[in-house]
């Protein structure tokens, strides 16, 4: 396998210049699917039926809570990202690590949420409304779920088999895609609860 | 103008004998609405023709001219980029016909999404269209009338169908009087139409609808606004009149004969006309009362969101 | 007792002979598939060979099998439909079977057969008309393939497990919703069309990307052939329209299996809200299909021309014009909805623009041929064809777009008439014409010509009195997916004449495989690597391609770089032949196929503990893949300078 060493180590081989162009393109799907999703939302927002409305559901300091944990971990990526390029390992480590903790906080407040909106009525099959919520809600969960599994296998990964080019690339890749999931929150947190409070 | 009108009236002629004599039912309108959209159809396919004929000469001449076994075994065609004035051409003359048939469109949209041309004076008359699997329900408001699978409607007055459904998406089209539009069960849509002509039309569900589509016909009788009145008060004499619940049994999937009731269902079961993000929460139980009664033969539907 | 109500599910709502006799067949054919591989030993060639392949060609060549296969299914059904309409009040299929069986050729033709269609012509040719080893992610090129032909499988036994979607391939809510059609039908459709999707955009993020990084030395975006070009633009829409089908049908699916209320008629659920996802993917869509057949049709033309391709550039740039506004244009699809005067006019003139850069495409491939030396061959007779045909398509579709007179078109036989005009003279005359022009390429013989132009004549006069009347029948009120009409409304004779067409269309088809089968013991095998004296860089390799495309990696100095190399002395390889890296084989693709069909079809059933299970089971897969070590593997200078010999001399 030809190593360009002119590149950085997670664009070193051109599997993983195609990987990345790759997963960015993927991430322009993403962008497609959020998308749809929030223009479900935006249109089916006011259909309430006989359930609760935006307003009457959505609480503050949860919605809070996650923002500030989520931004945070897209920051300690960034670092983990930053100590891979300088080559020190462990400290890359420990910011994939703390990472994926702060994602496991967010999923666990977000599950937190869902519970309260299930208390107060607002549950799947209440209306279009709710429905619409859950689902992007649901997705965005979703994804940061699955991100939690595979960044645990890229640290694995990175710990047995040192810094190389895979591994190098594939915590890089991670890194996107984490990104891309704080940027859909921002979204999130904008467009649905702010406005919905409002 | 007249020369236009003579090379469509040929070219309508044209098509009649193609479809075996008789006129084609859109483009033997009985109708302003129908008739601008049969003249945008045959403006339309005179043009298309024109575009399909060139393209067919172009290409017979090319092949007949430059096939392989008319030349010599050594001819080598030559490298040929482009031309910057044909590719104008080939450009220009399609925007130039797209603009004109995008202005002709424009213009016939608003035509036909308002009240016909000629009659806008007059008083239209509504009539709230509904369908049900697989039926059509006619409610005359002002006369205090419903019919159910067919239709009788006074010539020379705008008049005004008002479309939702009891269910599925249904399209109401009468093609000798106008284009169709759809009927939906959350909101209601407005079709204008006039019938310039005595007359029986045909006319249907076009949008498929389940198992009972192809029989979703109703028939249409427009007749002089006398012998309409006239029909009006025989019917206030004959019917009888239409309670909510013959009306439900009405609404159950199936296929019904014609029938005439005095009184409409919108005094008890109200059509949909309300915007739903404007609702209001006591609206709201309204439409989902409603909705109920939409749904009423369907016992295994899950309604956990209740 | 209980054991008889679980399988109670799996029954058909509506059975006919027709269908038990379907059962029959598909149970003999399936013991015979097994009994012949077992008795011919040919399991371990199947698994080497095939199932676990990541060859590019190979998985070309699945998907070539079954879009034939589906062909044929999407064919059975249309030819049963024309017969019932042919004469008045016929009695051949009732109501219900009739909606099943134009739900299910709708479905079958776009999704399963000329999906699968165009990325055969992706993976076989692609590659190596940029001159790669493979795409860019092999693997994940092998799951699109597996996840295409789950799906295909899941919706295909719908009939007879169960029963089949009867809502129209559109499938409008709320007629798929549960009140509407109680069956799990349209579970079938959501899933099979959601796991073969997935796929679709997996195929869709590979294409782009292989296009994108690699191309040979010399080859930049401009220089790139038509179908690359078509290909890469179609990829393009693949990654931006599928992700909108992929949401539409979760909504779809919880709709119906976990009572939501995305589409219903109850608790704010809005039907039109599907409608317009639908198209928002469905219009690009066509567009993802037509493209790579324009194409197909450039190097076609222009090879049988024996001439340049005519404003190349201006070719590329209406092809991106027209994926633009592709996405600009789904309203039309329901002008009649109410939206009013304003919406409908913005959408109308967006429609007919792309009437502009179609125009320019047609009238570009008349130029190639302008001053060029014809060669009336099967594949040139099928793109001579196509320019009127499609260009009566194309005219109709501007007729369509005019939406004050669409109100008189929308849901007729005038509007089956227009896209089944342009579908079939635009894909399916494509697709024929691509697999004449490729299959030497492939299979190492040329498909009989005699029986090719038979089969042209056959299919274009039957399309033509096929599909020509209904025109017609629409503009006389015949509304489209009736299942009868009375003999009074006079549509009798000319939905007889669309009946003898499809029928002169069903032998055609059957002319192909005979083909197939007569070009096979007869063809000669001596054809050399260029047989129709193309141009461009696929033919540049061995016939059959070896399985890492190039040994040395082609320079490139055009578009039309193996021309050039035969006429203007341009060398094409240079320097030594070196190592060849290559992809290793992999189960898991098939073995992930297997556990999605699974899934999927838990979901249908509402069969919980399966369908976790499986999605478990995916998990799982995904997981071991990301441990994987897997580095490939190479192929030694000796091997490959023995195979460079043994078909024919060092290229």
């Amino acid at each position: 396998m030809h190593i360009d060493h002119s590149q950085p180590l997670e664009y070193s081989t051109q599997q993983n210049q195609l990987n990345i162009l790759g997963f960015w393109i993927f991430l322009g799907a993403e962008i497609m699917l959020f998308a749809t999703l929030f223009t479900a939302y935006f249109t089916l927002e006011g259909r309430t039926g006989s359930g609760p409305t935006p307003a009457e559901i959505f609480e503050i300091t949860p919605v809070l809570i996650e923002t500030f944990v989520l931004l945070t971990s897209s920051f300690t990526i960034g670092l983990g990202i930053h100590a891979m390029r300088l080559g020190r390992k462990n400290a890359m480590m420990t910011f994939f690590g703390i990472t994926l903790l702060l994602g496991l906080c967010f999923l666990g407040v977000e599950v937190f949420e869902f519970m309260h909106y299930y208390h107060v009525g607002a549950t799947y099959q209440t209306s279009a409304f709710t429905a619409a919520l859950l689902t992007t809600l649901g997705t965005h969960g979703g994804h940061v779920t699955l991100g939690l599994f595979w960044g645990t296998f890229i640290l694995l990964q990175v710990k047995k088999r040192g810094l190389t080019p895979e591994t190098a690339n594939k915590s890089f890749i991670f890194s996107l895609y984490w990104h891309f999931l704080d940027v859909v929150w921002i979204f999130i947190f904008s467009f649905i609860y702010l406005k919905g409070m409002m | 103008m007249r020369k236009k009108w003579t090379l469509l009236t040929s070219m309508m002629a044209l098509v009649f004998v193609l479809a075996g004599c008789e006129p084609l039912l859109v483009l033997d309108p009985k109708g302003p609405q129908a008739e601008r959209q049969a003249n945008d159809i045959m403006l339309s396919i005179g043009i298309m023709s024109v575009i399909v004929i060139v393209v067919m000469v172009i290409l017979a001449y090319i092949l007949f001219k430059y096939r392989a076994s008319k030349q010599p075994d050594d001819y080598e065609p030559p490298h040929i980029h482009g031309n910057k004035w044909v590719e104008i051409v080939c450009v220009g003359v399609p925007i130039l016909i797209v603009a004109y048939l995008s202005f002709v469109s424009v213009k016939s949209n608003y035509i036909v999404e308002s009240t016909p041309e000629g009659y806008e004076n007059q008083e239209p008359l509504v009539i709230y269209a509904s369908s049900s699997d697989w039926k059509w329900h006619f409610s005359y408001p002002e006369e205090g009338i419903e019919t159910v699978n067919y239709l009788y409607i006074p010539t020379d007055r705008p008049i005004e169908f008002k479309l939702y459904s009891y269910g599925p998406i249904t399209s109401f089209w009468i093609p000798q009087l106008g284009g169709q539009k759809y009927a939906m069960s959350d909101m209601v849509t407005t079709l204008h139409l006039a019938a310039d002509e005595a007359g029986e039309y045909m006319g249907r569900n076009a949008n498929f609808s389940g198992k009972g589509f192809a029989e979703n016909t109703f028939n249409v009788t427009a007749m002089s606004q006398a012998d309409y009145d006239e029909w009006v008060d025989e019917v206030h004499d004959t019917a009888k009149p239409l309670t909510e619940d013959e009306f439900e049994t009405l609404l159950e999937p199936g296929h019904l004969g014609q029938m005439t009731f005095t009184g409409t269902h919108l005094e008890f079961s109200p059509a949909p006309e309300h915007a739903h993000n404007e609702v209001s929460d006591e609206d709201s139980d309204e439409s989902h009362e409603h909705s109920n009664h939409e749904n009423h033969t369907e016992e295994e539907t899950d309604h956990s969101g209740h | 007792m209980e054991f008889l109500e679980f399988f109670e599910r799996f029954a058909i709502p509506h059975p006919s002979p027709a269908i038990y006799a379907s059962m029959v067949a598909i149970a003999l054919t399936s013991i015979g598939i097994v009994a012949g591989l077992t008795y011919f030993k040919k399991w371990g060639y199947l698994w080497r060979e095939w199932l676990t392949t990541v060859d590019h060609k190979k998985i070309g060549i699945m998907y070539l099998v079954s879009a034939l296969l589906m062909l044929f299914r999407g064919g059975a059904d249309a030819i049963m439909m024309r017969a019932q309409l042919a004469t008045p009040d016929a009695k051949l299929l009732d109501a219900q079977h009739y909606n099943e069986i134009f739900t299910t050729h709708g479905v079958v033709m776009i999704i399963f057969m000329a999906m699968p269609f165009i990325f055969a012509f992706m993976n076989l040719i692609v590659p190596l008309q940029i001159g790669a080893r493979d795409v860019a992610f092999p693997r994940l090129n092998a799951l699109s393939f597996w996840l295409f032909f789950a799906g295909a499988m899941l919706f295909n036994i719908s009939f007879v497990v169960g029963g089949s979607p009867d809502a129209g391939w559109t499938s409008y809510f709320p007629l798929a919703g549960n009140d509407f059609s109680e069956s799990v039908g349209t579970n079938y459709y959501m899933l099979a069309i959601q796991i073969s999707g997935i796929g679709s955009l997996m195929t869709g993020i590979n294409m782009c990307t292989t296009i994108l990084k690699m191309r040979a030395p010399g080859m930049t975006l401009m220089k790139m052939p038509m179908f690359t070009w078509s290909a890469f633009i179609a990829n393009v829409i693949i990654v931006f329209a599928f992700p909108v089908l992929t949401v539409a049908l979760i909504m779809g699916t919880t709709d119906r299996l976990f009572a939501t209320n995305f589409f219903t008629t109850e608790s704010g659920g809005m039907d039109m809200l599907w409608a317009n996802f639908f198209w928002i993917w469905g219009h690009p869509e066509v567009y993802i299909l037509i493209l790579p057949a324009f194409g197909l049709y450039s190097e076609i033309i222009s090879t049988f021309s024996r001439r340049n391709l005519y404003g190349y550039s201006s070719m590329v740039w209406s092809m991106i014009l027209i994926s633009l506004l592709s996405f600009l244009v789904w309203t039309h699809h329901f002008f009649t909805m109410g939206q009013g005067a304003l919406t409908n006019s913005i959408f109308s003139i967006t429609t007919m623009a792309i009437a502009v850069p179609t125009g320019v495409k047609i009238f570009n491939w008349l130029f190639t041929m302008w001053k060029g030396k014809i060669r009336f061959t099967v594949p040139m007779l099928y793109s001579i064809g196509f320019i009127p045909l499609f260009t009566i398509g194309g005219v109709t579709g501007v007729m369509l777009a005019m939406s004050a007179a669409d109100y008189q078109y929308h849901n007729t036989m005038f509007l089956v008439a227009h896209f089944h005009n342009t579908i079939i003279p635009g894909v399916v005359f494509a697709m024929l014409a691509g697999l004449t022009y490729y299959w030497p390429k492939f299979f190492g013989f040329m498909l009989n010509e005699k029986i090719g132009k038979v089969t042209f004549w056959l299919l274009t006069v039957g399309f033509v009195l096929a599909f020509f009347p209904m025109y017609l029948t629409g503009l006389d009120g015949q509304a489209r997916r009736m299942y009868t009409y009375s003999e009074a409304t006079g549509f009798g004779p000319l939905n007889m004449l669309s009946f003898i067409g499809a029928a002169l269309m069903a032998i055609g088809f059957v002319t192909i495989v005979y083909n197939v089968y007569y070009s096979f013991k007869n063809s000669s095998r001596d054809i050399g690597s260029d047989p129709w004296d193309a141009r461009s860089l696929e033919w540049a390799t061995h016939t059959p391609v070896p399985e890492y495309n190039f040994a040395r990696t082609p320079q490139i100095s055009s578009s039309e770089t193996f021309w050039d190399s035969k006429k203007n002395g341009h060398v094409l390889f240079k320097g030594e032949i070196e190592e060849i890296h290559m992809p290793n084989n992999s189960g898991v693709p098939f073995i992930m196929g297997i556990i999605f069909f699974i899934a999927g079809f838990s979901f249908i059933f509402a069969l919980w503990v399966p369908a976790v299970i499986g999605l478990i089971g995916i998990f799982v897969c995904m997981a071991m893949r990301s441990f994987e070590k897997d580095h490939g593997r190479h192929i030694s200078v000796k091997e490959i300078k023995e195979t460079e010999e043994k078909l024919g001399g060092a290229k």
